[in-house]
């Protein structure tokens, strides 16, 4: 399997990039940690006439901390994110969910615009976009914009970005004090796509949730928030029958698939299961009173 | 497709080529370097056998195209050892058994060089995760675990 024939530009700029893009009518690619694409083309499922190389682009890798967010460019690499003491510091539920994230070699050169560009249903980024409400902000010669992550995925493999758009940066708000997260995934192998893995963030007041957000992936067309368990969450304490119908709802917001590697059936028990596990440890993380 | 003209430095030599843009980083070093020692599995950055270090950091090379690679610089398995002169890591395969048709071991020893650079390696379980993206069909990789974990003894 080796790619189709292409034309290969190098954006030395971002401007040269959508430029580029611009100029290609719709049949150029974005190259950057290429884990994603250059298989694809290998398969020669895509086709593009053009790839426009953004790894030469300065000010593109970075991860800044701001009063109300930390920043991310779109072209740092997973292991940038896996080892940021930053990260860790603010969002250290994807330190622990960037582990997962297929294996060293991929995480040395795959990049965070990349995955959430690529929008695969069964991966950690774009479901960790979602559970930390994250703006993205993209560019294409007609004008910068700025997405919410909960609108961005469209479905499969497929994302609200124009073949024209750049995805420049990722903004995560940061989290409140006495906040506490959780992350369980099972995949067949470390590394491997997850079959089911589930993220969730509580954030307390007085002892009760004043705050859930829990997002799934693996489990539907796109990564998913289970809105009506967040709901039911709020501004109680973590009992088990509290949790058994937040896990009932977890399972109730997911459409899985059956493939080669497991059912449906199975990837909606697994998803609840995982969901209870991320509770538990956000809970125990915020504060919260053994129940 | 417009040819380009790169220069890589490939176990400290410089090479200069001219290339078409869609050749693979792995069938560059294999093809017009003849270093054949970095194997080519599955051609889709699954099974791990094409790993090289890429300015000291492992890739797969079947999902890097040599042209983006200009000035780079790329470790091979050829430049870990000679036969003669087996690196410590290779001595470490050596002594414990960790191949038995040799396919997967360049990209296991530069994958573990990598590993032993950037993590602990406290335990096996770490060191099996460490591994999961590099397949072996031989050994049950139970000898290439126990190889990583006197490198990492020894490190």
């Amino acid at each position: 399997m080796k790619p189709p024939a292409f034309e290969y530009v190098v954006a030395g700029t971002v401007e040269a990039a959508v430029r580029a893009l611009a100029a290609a009518g719709g049949d150029a690619k974005v190259l950057a940690g290429g884990q994603s694409l250059v298989p694809m083309l290998n398969f020669r499922l895509l086709r593009p006439a053009i790839l426009v190389d953004i790894n030469h682009i300065a000010g593109l890798t970075f991860i800044e901390e701001h009063e109300h967010e930390v920043r991310v460019g779109a072209l740092t690499r997973h292991h940038q994110l896996e080892t940021s003491p930053l990260i860790a510091k603010c969002f250290p539920v994807m330190s622990e969910a960037m582990t997962h994230v297929a294996h060293l070699a991929i995480r040395n050169r795959g990049t965070i615009g990349g995955s959430l560009s690529h929008a695969d249903p069964a991966a950690e980024l774009p479901m960790l976009a979602l559970l930390l409400d994250a703006t993205l902000m993209i560019i294409s010669s007609s004008g910068a914009r700025e997405a919410a992550a909960r609108d961005f995925f469209l479905g499969a493999l497929s994302a609200d970005l124009r073949p024209d758009e750049l995805l420049m940066e990722v903004v995560f708000p940061r989290l409140p004090a006495d906040t506490g997260w959780g992350f369980a995934e099972v995949a067949r192998r470390h590394g491997d796509f997850a079959l089911a893995a589930v993220g969730a963030i509580l954030t307390m007041a007085d002892g009760r949730i004043a705050q859930a957000r829990i997002a799934m992936t693996g489990v539907d067309e796109t990564p998913k928030r289970a809105t009506e368990a967040e709901a039911m969450l709020v501004g109680q304490i973590l009992l088990p029958a509290l949790r058994d119908a937040a896990i009932d709802a977890v399972r109730g917001a997911v459409t899985p698939n059956t493939d080669l590697h497991a059912s449906a059936d199975y990837r909606r028990h697994l998803v609840g299961v995982l969901a209870g596990r991320a509770l538990d440890d956000a809970w125990r993380r915020a504060g919260g009173a053994p129940a | 497709m417009t040819a380009r003209t790169i220069i890589l430095i490939v176990n400290g030599t410089a090479y200069e080529r001219t290339i078409e843009p869609r050749l693979l980083l792995a069938d560059f070093l294999r093809g017009d370097l003849g270093l054949t020692g970095t194997h080519v599995g599955c051609e889709h950055g699954v099974c791990g056998a094409c790993t090289v270090l890429l300015d000291g950091d492992s890739v797969r090379s079947c999902l890097l195209f040599a042209v983006q690679l200009n000035g780079c610089a790329i470790e091979t398995v050829e430049g870990l050892g000679t036969p003669a002169r087996l690196s410590p890591l290779q001595e470490a395969f050596r002594e414990h058994h960790a191949l038995q048709c040799g396919f997967c071991t360049p990209g296991m020893l530069m994958t573990a060089t990598d590993l032993l650079k950037k993590y602990p390696l406290a335990t096996d379980d770490e060191i099996r995760a460490g591994l999961s993206g590099n397949l072996c069909r031989c050994t049950g990789y139970e000898h290439i675990v126990a190889a990583v974990r006197a490198a990492r003894d020894a490190r």
